[in-house]
């Protein structure tokens, strides 16, 4: 059960944030595990993103229940300059805690929230973040995910920072909110930047649950759905012979697409190809940036399994000046029926970083399912 | 409540016919021919001109009479039709039940002895029916034009889909419309002929009330668009109340609209296509019309359209000029033939006289008791704890709907499929699922139509609801059925399969090689 809360004694919210969750997303990293990875993806020119869409959540909390909630968090970057921000005063605790910068923090930190009795836990992160969650408080407390990560395989998170505010005020104000056990899962970050997914489960939180305000199990490919792929990958390859710079998302789609003109993928990184010849493979948004010049260019993407992203999820490199340049009528979606049937929400969902390059996104959008099948899907 | 049945189904080890009887083995061996007229008439081989004789005589199997006799009757006890159990499972079929007067008319020798090559002169009264039947049907609908030539309801919508193209064409504008739209919920045939037609097909996903939202189909229609070919109401029971304004949409984008109206049950003397805004519609008159269903051919989808639209209609259409019925060959726009000769007139025959004994009050009854069965039904199945129905939207369904045994698979583990096997067990046959894309998980249709009582629907109740209770307790026993079948189970991957199916003894001697012809199961 959510919230209890009497008459006038508020309800308690506890907040961490991870702040270098999802910085390694649009210079092309796979994800910032390890201290390295988080010194490689400065170098390349990251700057925190997971501070300010926790504050969004915050923000979109505070318009939805105005009073009644008090925000517990711990020091610094790590939650009280968020909780701030969205202009709250929150009770700070874990003054003598000395932060290391590594997960350990989420750990302990997430100990002491459990220990000071908050109703529900939100916090800020990507899949390593839910794992760490996953450690301190296993299934004794509520938690919810904001998602800033680059990886984000669990379904502990709300579909984007907005929803994730919505959800949290919906359960703590309603007496009759309730949790489902959702996924922890991670995957090996070396591997995936050699290309290769390990998808593993690491247990489950107790999510609050509310039907497309939380992210669906990233699914593996079902079936046998080779007959699609392959009518997918004539019907792109076809006009892949014109002059078009043409810019292959990640994912198992878009690789049979290279595959069936014997081209190399990344199966995880995002390839430029013209003329049918690759240019540029796993490329940042960067490299992405200088390689479109002012050539025209086509875009294909397919969405994440079960989740339904197109933007924003595992493939952060396609910024919003990346999908700008290209322009949205040059975006072609890709997906088998299986995929499309299997959209926990019905929807494709976008989350770019730019909320009006989001609205520009929404409404329908035609999706190659096949040779000379395709579906109209919503972006919601 | 009803009580269950204590049904236990005959189990014949019977083989197939072709691996049945001994080389000489005769059924019924005619006396020889008299030498006086052996002599007049010269021997039976020379009757048959040199040329189409065969060299070598046919693969039949060779049995006597009371050999066939016992083996076809064992396989009919095995078998549950709709003369056997109530059948309401087989959803979007509308199984009704249809009156044994149509099938003594349709086999009467004056109908059995027709042929089609016969002059005009001396079937006045088979085409006086078809053209009968082509008015019937053009008051129900709206339309001005029938073509009774497809032999099912898959043939008339890709003769729809040949006439839009014909239509485009004409225009000069062939090339350029190449796309058809249709919907997630409708049959899948109205993406797959369009599809053998040559056209790209835009499938628009159901919205939140269980049909596309109108923004779907405005983002769907370009200069591209030749037409829209959907169903109403669609698998899920579901009426689309915007449909005048989808037919409207597409028109004023330059396609025309076509009327999958393969099951009408639900709107017969209610709605009319051409009030709906279409160009074409079909019935299949094995559905709505109380034609038994013929496998694949032997009925009849009538395809009709508006007056614009009929010199595109298959040739020849049945013609009157005030005092003669004629076939008219003189169709110099039309898209040819669809089918060979006339199609099959029997199914014409059965549903004009069902028309004619319903008249348009009768009509109307049909469609209001169908969906007065179908909401007590589903009634009955709301108090079921696994049962649920997707797109829970007010008002109620028409004459069918799909459910979903989702929340009973995920408590018990026991799916739809194993449900499906079970009911056989208590005399009740096994329910149709969904058509692809299964975007409804576990799902299950059920279309109780008219013909059956409360009671037979009570007993569907009854036995899905003590199905529900068993995978509680016992989930096993359900995932374990059938045990009082005929068979326990089918492979049924091997129709997905074409290295493994087998359409024909041809195709599986050849598939299956000799150990098939020893009776062995390879599969086994």
């Amino acid at each position: 059960m959510g919230g209890n809360g009497g008459e006038g004694v508020p309800l308690r919210l506890g907040l961490i944030v991870n702040p270098i969750a999802g910085m390694g997303g649009r210079v092309g990293l796979k994800g910032t595990d390890g201290p390295d990875a988080v010194d490689r993806a400065r170098a390349l020119g990251a700057v925190p993103v997971s501070g300010e869409r926790a504050a969004i959540a915050l923000a979109t909390l505070r318009d939805a229940a105005p009073t009644g909630i008090e925000v517990v968090t711990v020091p610094g970057e790590l939650g009280e300059f968020i909780a701030r921000r969205a202009g709250y005063e929150p009770v700070v605790i874990g003054e003598n805690y000395r932060p290391t910068g590594s997960s350990t923090d989420t750990i302990e930190l997430a100990r002491l929230m459990r220990d000071e009795g908050v109703a529900l836990l939100l916090f800020a992160g990507g899949d390593g973040t839910a794992r760490n969650v996953y450690e301190a408080v296993g299934m004794d407390l509520p938690a919810l995910g904001i998602p800033t990560g680059v990886k984000m395989h669990s379904s502990v998170f709300a579909t984007n920072p907005r929803s994730a505010g919505e959800l949290a005020a919906h359960f703590l104000r309603s007496p009759n909110s309730v949790c489902r056990e959702a996924e922890v899962m991670d995957i090996d970050e070396d591997a995936f930047r050699e290309g290769r997914v390990s998808a593993r489960l690491f247990g489950y939180l107790r999510v609050p649950f509310q039907r497309n305000l939380v992210q669906g199990l990233k699914s593996g490919s079902a079936g046998n759905e080779q007959g699609a792929l392959n009518g997918i990958a004539a019907a792109i390859a076809e006009h892949m012979k014109d002059d078009s710079l043409w810019i292959l998302g990640p994912g198992t789609t878009t690789r049979h697409i290279a595959n069936a003109l014997g081209l190399p993928k990344t199966l995880l990184g995002v390839d430029l190809y013209h003329h049918r010849k690759l240019v540029a493979p796993d490329a940042n948004e960067r490299e992405i940036l200088r390689q479109l010049g002012d050539d025209p260019a086509r875009l294909v993407v397919t969405p994440i399994g079960g989740q339904g992203y197109l933007f924003g999820r595992g493939n952060q490199q396609l910024s919003p000046a990346v999908i700008r340049r290209v322009g949205i009528e040059n975006i072609i979606v890709v997906a088998t029926p299986v995929k499309l049937a299997g959209l926990s929400g019905g929807a494709l969902l976008v989350d770019t970083g730019d909320p009006e390059l989001d609205d520009e996104l929404r409404g329908y959008i035609r999706v190659v399912v096949n040779q000379r099948q395709e579906s109209m899907q919503r972006i919601a | 409540m009803t009580r269950l049945r204590n049904f236990h189904a005959a189990q014949w080890d019977e083989p197939l016919i072709l691996d049945m009887g001994t080389p000489g083995e005769r059924g019924y061996i005619p006396p020889a021919v008299e030498p006086e007229i052996q002599n007049a008439a010269g021997p039976a081989e020379s009757l048959i001109p040199a040329a189409m004789r065969r060299q070598t005589p046919p693969c039949l199997p060779e049995i006597s009479q009371p050999g066939v006799l016992r083996h076809y009757l064992r396989l009919s006890q095995m078998t549950m039709g709709c003369h056997i159990t109530p059948d309401a499972s087989l959803g979007t079929c509308t199984m009704k039940y249809s009156p044994q007067i149509n099938e003594h008319l349709a086999r009467s020798p004056e109908m059995s002895d027709l042929h089609p090559l016969q002059d005009d002169d001396t079937t006045q009264g088979m085409l006086e029916i078809i053209y009968g039947l082509e008015q019937m049907l053009c008051e129900i609908s709206g339309m001005s034009a029938f073509t009774f030539q497809p032999a099912g309801g898959s043939q008339a919508i890709f003769a729809n889909a040949c006439i839009i193209r014909a239509y485009h064409e004409e225009r000069g504008e062939g090339e350029l419309r190449d796309e058809i739209i249709s919907t997630a919920f409708s049959h899948p045939i109205d993406c797959a002929a369009p599809a053998v037609a040559g056209y790209k097909v835009i499938t628009l996903l159901p919205g939140p009330n269980g049909y596309p939202e109108l923004d779907a189909l405005k983002a769907a229609v370009s200069p591209r668009t030749a037409g829209l070919m959907m169903t109403n109401p669609e698998d899920t029971g579901i009426f689309n109340p915007h449909v005048e304004e989808f037919t409207r949409i597409v028109h004023e984008a330059g396609g025309l609209c076509a009327y999958d109206q393969a099951n009408a049950n639900g709107i017969l003397g209610i709605t009319r296509a051409r009030e709906n805004g279409f160009d074409l519609c079909q019935f299949n008159l094995h559905k709505t019309f109380s034609v038994p269903h013929g496998s694949t051919g032997g009925s009849c989808g009538a395809g009709g359209c508006t007056e614009e639209l009929a010199k595109y209609l298959p040739v020849p259409m049945v013609a009157f000029d005030g005092e003669r019925y004629y076939w008219d060959y003189d169709r110099p726009d039309s898209i040819g033939k669809i089918r060979s000769f006339h199609g099959n007139p029997q199914a014409v025959l059965r549903s004009y006289a069902w028309i004619l004994a319903h008249g348009s009050e009768g009509l109307r009854q049909v469609a209001e008791t169908a969906v007065l069965n179908n909401n007590y039904l589903q009634s009955l199945l709301q108090d079921i704890p696994g049962v649920s129905i997707k797109y829970d939207v007010p008002g109620h369904r028409l004459q069918e709907v799909r459910y979903s045994w989702e929340s009973l698979f995920a408590e018990t583990g026991v799916s739809s499929e194993d449900v499906r096997r079970r009911m056989v067990d208590f005399g009740l046959q096994g329910y149709f699922t969904s058509h692809h894309p299964m975007l409804i998980p576990e799902p299950f249709t059920l279309e109780p139509s008219e013909s059956w009582s409360r009671s037979d629907l009570e007993e569907y109740g009854t036995v899905l609801s003590h199905i529900d209770a068993e995978a509680r307790a016992e989930p096993a026993l359900v995932q374990n059925a059938p045990y009082q079948a005929s068979m326990t189970r089918i492979h049924e991957e091997a129709l997905d399969l074409p290295d493994q199916r087998a359409m024909t003894w041809r195709g599986w001697k050849r598939k299956y090689g000799v150990a098939a012809r020893a009776g062995a199961n390879p599969r086994a």
